[in-house]
């Protein structure tokens, strides 16, 4: 863990309620996500790292709260402080061939980050993305020039597939060795119990410090309480319990 | 000109007053990577009680203007645990003051857990909390009865022949001052003073607390004037040293903690938003000190 100052490249609107922040500084963050310090609000806001670059970070938000409606405001060559080596992430060595990547909403944001990894380490993956409607669609073009296709659905069928990711498995039954997924915890519930294979999910909570000294997010699983800041987000399937 | 940190605290030479506070800093080894313990004055551990706690249901946390609510309960791995494995790995760490935390849910239940922080060779002081808003049947039910504390605390002192006891009291009674009067009448070495207000937020658009609790301990910078008001009073009431916490982010706010009646100073939510503030805050003191025209911080102990 470590505190350091970068400053604000792009925050600008890629989809419905959805922003693309792209932050510089001192070189990029190691870890799953960053806990943001945005100025007038009291507790810090963790944030998916989607991507890294040789001078920082790009994440995708959504405003869902009065804080990341503040961020949204947040004119280029903003300072913002950041807790980076936060978290757990997705474990691309756990997939020992073919990978299958689900993600939902702004899930697609760390999935994003992983599929680099898998695609550097020569894995191929498959990707399906479920979202509202197609004017929340996000990361479409950069996940299909990663890894070649993606398959996208649409709850009122405005793009892609109509219906959730769920469907798009069932119709599709892509092979797979692993899957990973991020999006709505029921998505993920119904993602795993669909899923027969091993994989992991990336599991949101409140959080105080997002360091895993306060111990404000600790959930249940079943190898006992984890604090999802430090021994997540991302855990197995078989850990988790819905 | 060099500055003197140090105050002296029931006989134990602290090396700065800034101590981060229980429930905000861990067992201290989750921070050993990121920092050097060293230059804290003390370090409060997590709250600890007889058996392991998972604690409140998620979610625990609700951010608030100045200031947040938790309702972890308690959550931690038992006394057994804290004495066997979390204290020995920190001293290994750490040469300063290790302040061990104890909750309870019945009187027998504080006289237990103490019992064995006293015999816990790495721990140099016990706290006991009488005041935790997150557990129903204990904790707070026994810090806002003065009759209540008063038992609790001679029954701790009886069990604790080696270590300072610290009660650590609730603000959410109506006068903080007969408390800790009872509590020094029943023989307390010190007082650590506050613990979180008692808070709570609502979801309207879910039409639902934020809480799974419910309610939930409130603390960060919007309770130190509160705080402060409480650390005046009970330090001019009573003859024991005062550690004062609540709402605590700064060095001025360190000074101006002690300037009331702390002989200590803990930081809490101020963790939780940095966690590096204690570091920050003692790197910050001697310049306030200089500028102050303070030489020693022992001296400017309740002089307001």
């Amino acid at each position: 863990m470590d505190k350091k100052l970068y400053t604000l490249k792009e925050n600008r609107l890629v989809a419905a309620g959805t922003y693309r922040l792209v932050l510089s500084g001192p070189g990029p963050v190691e870890g799953e996500f960053v806990h943001l310090d945005i100025p007038g609000y009291y507790l810090r806001r963790p944030f998916s790292v989607c991507d890294t670059s040789p001078e920082g970070f790009t994440l995708l938000y959504k405003t869902v709260g009065e804080g990341t409606r503040a961020l949204s405001t947040l004119p280029v060559g903003a300072s913002l402080s950041v807790l980076t080596g936060l978290g757990k992430g997705f474990d691309a060595s756990a997939c020992q061939g073919k990978a299958l990547l689900v993600g939902g909403g702004l899930g697609a944001a760390p999935l994003y980050l992983l599929a680099k990894e898998l695609r550097k380490e020569g894995k191929e993956a498959t990707v399906i993305l479920g979202f509202n409607k197609a004017d929340e669609i996000v990361l479409q073009e950069e996940f299909e020039t990663l890894c070649g296709s993606v398959t996208l659905t649409t709850l009122d069928g405005s793009a892609g597939v109509k219906g959730f990711v769920t469907d798009a498995l069932k119709a599709l039954k892509p092979a797979y060795d692993y899957f990973y997924t991020c999006g709505p915890m029921v998505m993920m519930k119904a993602v795993c119990q669909q899923l027969e294979g091993p994989g992991e999910a990336s599991l949101e909570e409140r959080m105080g410090c997002g360091a895993g000294f306060c111990y404000g997010c600790s959930i249940q699983t079943a190898g006992g309480p984890r604090r999802v800041c430090k021994d997540g987000p991302v855990f197995k399937k078989e850990e988790i319990l819905w | 000109m060099v500055k003197d940190l140090s105050v002296s605290l029931c006989g134990l030479s602290l090396k700065n007053p800034v101590i981060p506070a229980s429930g905000t800093f861990g067992f201290g080894l989750e921070m050993a990577a990121a920092m050097d313990l060293n230059v804290l004055g003390g370090i409060s551990l997590k709250g600890s009680t007889r058996e392991a706690r998972y604690g409140n249901p998620v979610p625990r946390i609700a951010d608030c203007t100045a200031g947040m609510i938790n309702s972890v309960g308690l959550q931690n791995p038992g006394i057994d645990v804290l004495v066997n494995e979390k204290v020995p790995a920190l001293r290994r760490l750490y040469d300063g003051c290790i302040i061990a935390n104890i909750s309870g849910f019945s009187v027998e239940e504080y006289r237990e857990c103490c019992t064995r922080a006293d015999e816990c060779e790495g721990i140099n002081l016990i706290e006991v909390n009488i005041s935790c808003p997150n557990v129903h049947g204990g904790g707070l039910a026994f810090g806002t009865s003065a009759a209540a504390a008063a038992q609790v605390t001679s029954t701790v002192k009886e069990a604790c022949h080696r270590k300072p006891v610290f009660i650590k009291l609730s603000p959410n009674v109506t006068d903080i001052v007969e408390i800790a009067r009872a509590c020094e009448d029943a023989g307390a070495d010190g007082l650590t003073l506050v613990n979180t207000f008692l808070g709570m937020r609502i979801d309207i658009a879910r039409r639902k607390p934020v809480l799974a609790n419910t309610m939930g301990g409130f603390s960060g910078s919007a309770i130190f004037p509160i705080a402060l008001r409480m650390v005046y009073q009970v330090a001019h009431a009573c003859h024991i040293p005062v550690m004062g916490c609540g709402g605590v982010t700064s060095a001025r706010e360190v000074v101006e903690m002690m300037m009331a009646g702390a002989t200590a100073v803990q930081v809490g939510a101020e963790n939780l938003r940095n966690p590096f503030a204690c570091p920050e805050i003692i790197s910050e003191l001697s310049s306030v000190m200089e500028e102050l025209n303070i030489s020693t911080l022992q001296e400017i102990i309740e002089t307001v």
